[in-house]
């Protein structure tokens, strides 16, 4: 008897136990489905597990394909939400079903690397010899025009290996947006992509592959994310920008240039950062986006993207510096923010 | 009878059970092939044959060609060969014929862990390790005193063609050598015997035994490595530099087939993408026609081979 009750006890529990997991599922989160950039993967990793942790209702599942996968994902719809490095261009806006809304979230910043061994970060480059050097029309470290700039090191007497990303990249858009905006010679011959006709140098995979070559060959110069510099102590170059000024490539540097074009900013925010104006600005800087749609068909999922977005433009951004992004200045967070009452389901806005 | 007619139903099953999953594997070749032709039009009706004999890879301009990464995938690999082959050869005539019995379990035991170690790692081991070598040890004094030669002209950098030949050429020794030993066991100890006892040296042995019975599979075993070789990406593309372009020099980087899609397929679009499915296309010929060649080839040797004796 006493057997037949402990089973049957048992079955009751078993029982009871399904129904707490059927009745569980009815409260079972909202997955929001991302796809995209890589650049702000760990970023967004952060943002997720925070959030998620404060709003138990809301998930996410990000996948980090890239920029051109994100766009695709987005285009046809199989995900929430798409990210990007680079903004989607008129001719891929036309593909898309919809309106759809680019929202910054973090700043990036390309710098450029070297490997010298007698000297320290800091070497001081010119935008038309960036350029110069990735034309293969500056082979020499010890040529003039450097010397000129760095008279207090000594320069080697020694071939410039140039070292370049061989993956299709936001990181390269950038880099390559920056040479087209401020060197003719470069726009005209080479132009600006996610991957271009380099004239010189060598391809590396990635940014740890960049990283691989310059911190392999005496005498290299490539460029690579500040995140992965600064992670991996790696000598930086100064440069000169818009105003003159020399500049390092630090976090404050790279808000600086977003604070550069705040007042310019134009309301879909599709605007390059290369070359911003402003006293301390890194010339070689990116906005990278969540790209959603205006109108959202399913409004349960729509209300939670507009509620993280606009917990993301806010307290999200305190996250950022310690993860080696650069923060959105506050005009252009305020400005993002009140971009997000645009969203709508069935007309109503979702803000 | 009941118990007859039962058996023929499940020989019926069976026959029709096998026979689909051999039309499985038939109709996955088809379909690989249909969709890299499908998705591979835009770039073949754009570029057609020049594809094949244009050198410029213009992502911005919209400007592909095959040709440099043609090039690198071929000289590459040929290099891997050629450093591979007598390595591995004679390393299996060694193991078998002359190593103690001790040393022979170890040797090829390590052989084997070679072939186990994934391909990213030979790329990572390349990059730290092999290239800096090649560059300090071999490159820059060649350069140096044989710069005069096209194929060692400088300037040195590290990774280039050379560097990737010779990583090639350490991946596909596990496999060329397990093969080639598998062959040298095949010859009958009493052919070993007889040309010992007519007073012929080792080495008479090992030319006269193993040219006349083994030169088939030692094709064979170079064949699988060649496979291996010409599509192998990962290793390849961290340590050949990825230029796309031409060079004489071994000094100098290039590009392979298997590298470019690897690289650019993830954020390509249009005729870029079109292009790389067209590179993945010719890859996959390319292997096709050095394999049916040395099917080809080995029938006849084979063919001849067993003629002469």
């Amino acid at each position: 008897m006493k057997r037949i009750s402990g089973t049957s006890k048992a079955l009751i529990a078993a029982v009871a136990l399904s129904l707490a997991v059927i009745s569980g599922a009815s409260a079972e989160p909202l997955m929001m489905n991302g796809a995209g950039a890589t650049f702000p993967y760990p970023l967004y990793s952060k943002w997720f597990y925070e959030y998620s942790n404060a709003n138990p209702g809301v998930k996410f599942n990000y996948q980090s394909i890239g920029s051109g996968g994100g766009i695709k994902q987005i285009t046809t719809g199989t995900v929430d939400f798409g990210a990007t490095d680079a903004p989607m261009s008129e001719e891929e806006m036309g593909k898309l079903p919809g309106a759809i809304l680019h929202i910054p979230t973090a700043i990036g910043a390309v710098v450029v690397v070297y490997n010298l061994d007698k000297v320290e970060s800091g070497l001081k480059l010119t935008p038309d010899l960036l350029a110069g050097i990735f034309l293969g029309k500056i082979t020499r470290w010890n040529d003039p025009k450097i010397a000129e700039l760095n008279k207090t090191v000594t320069l080697p007497n020694a071939d410039i290996v140039v070292a370049h990303r061989s993956d299709g990249s936001g990181t390269t858009d950038i880099f390559t947006n920056y040479l087209a905006a401020v060197n003719t010679e470069w726009r005209a011959k080479i132009g600006h992509g996610k991957s271009v006709n380099w004239p010189v140098g060598l391809g590396g995979k990635g940014n740890e592959g960049v990283a691989g070559v310059v911190k392999q060959t005496p005498g290299a110069l490539g460029y690579v994310e500040l995140a992965y510099a600064k992670q991996n102590k790696m000598k930086v170059a100064a440069l000169r920008n818009k105003e003159g000024n020399f500049v390092s490539p630090t976090l404050e540097a790279t808000s600086a240039a977003a604070a550069g074009v705040a007042k310019s900013m134009p309301d879909d925010f599709r605007v390059s950062l290369v070359d911003a104006p402003g006293k301390e600005s890194w010339p070689i800087s990116g906005l990278t986006w969540i790209l959603v749609y205006k109108d959202q068909k399913n409004e349960a999922r729509g209300k939670a993207m507009v509620q993280f977005l606009k917990w993301a433009v806010k307290d999200g951004q305190k996250m950022e510096a310690a993860l080696d992004y650069a923060a959105l200045p506050k005009a252009v967070a305020d400005k993002v923010d009140k971009a997000l009452r645009q969203i709508t389901s069935k007309g109503k806005s979702l803000y | 009878m009941a118990a007859r007619s039962g058996k023929i139903t499940k020989d019926f099953v069976f026959e029709k059970a096998s026979a689909f999953f051999a039309s499985v594997v038939l109709f996955l070749a088809v379909l690989l092939f249909a969709v890299l032709l499908r998705e591979s039009i835009p770039a073949l009706r754009k570029f057609g044959a020049s594809f094949l004999v244009t050198g410029t890879w213009d992502p911005v301009l919209e400007r592909f060609g095959a040709l440099p990464f043609l090039f690198g995938t071929l000289v590459s690999s040929f290099l891997a060969l050629l450093i591979a082959v007598p390595l591995s050869v004679g390393a299996a005539i060694f193991i078998n014929e002359f190593a103690p019995p001790w040393l022979k379990a170890p040797v090829s035991l390590l052989a084997e862990l070679l072939a186990a170690i994934p391909s990213v790692i030979y790329g990572l081991w390349g990059i730290f390790v092999l290239v800096p070598i090649l560059r300090d040890g071999l490159m820059k004094p060649l350069t140096k005193y044989l710069g005069w030669i096209p194929l060692f002209k400088g300037p040195v950098y590290g990774p280039s063609m050379l560097a990737a030949g010779v990583l090639l050429a350490i991946m596909i020794i596990p496999f060329i050598l397990s093969v080639s030993r598998e062959v040298l066991a095949t010859i009958p100890q009493r052919q070993k015997e007889a040309v010992l006892s007519l007073g012929g040296t080792r080495w008479e042995m090992i030319r006269i035994v193993i040219g006349q019975h083994c030169i088939p599979g030692i094709f064979g075993a170079t064949v699988l490595g060649l496979g291996r070789a010409l599509g192998e990406t990962m290793a390849v593309t961290m340590v050949i530099g990825n230029r796309p372009e031409i060079f004489a020099s071994l000094f100098q980087q290039g590009y392979s087939m298997a590298a470019v899609i690897a690289n650019e397929f993830a954020e390509a679009g249009g005729l870029q993408l079109s292009s790389l499915v067209l590179i993945g296309l010719l890859l996959m010929l390319l292997t096709l026609v050095v394999n049916f060649a040395a099917k080809g080839m080995l029938s006849k040797m084979v063919a001849r081979a067993s003629r002469g004796i």
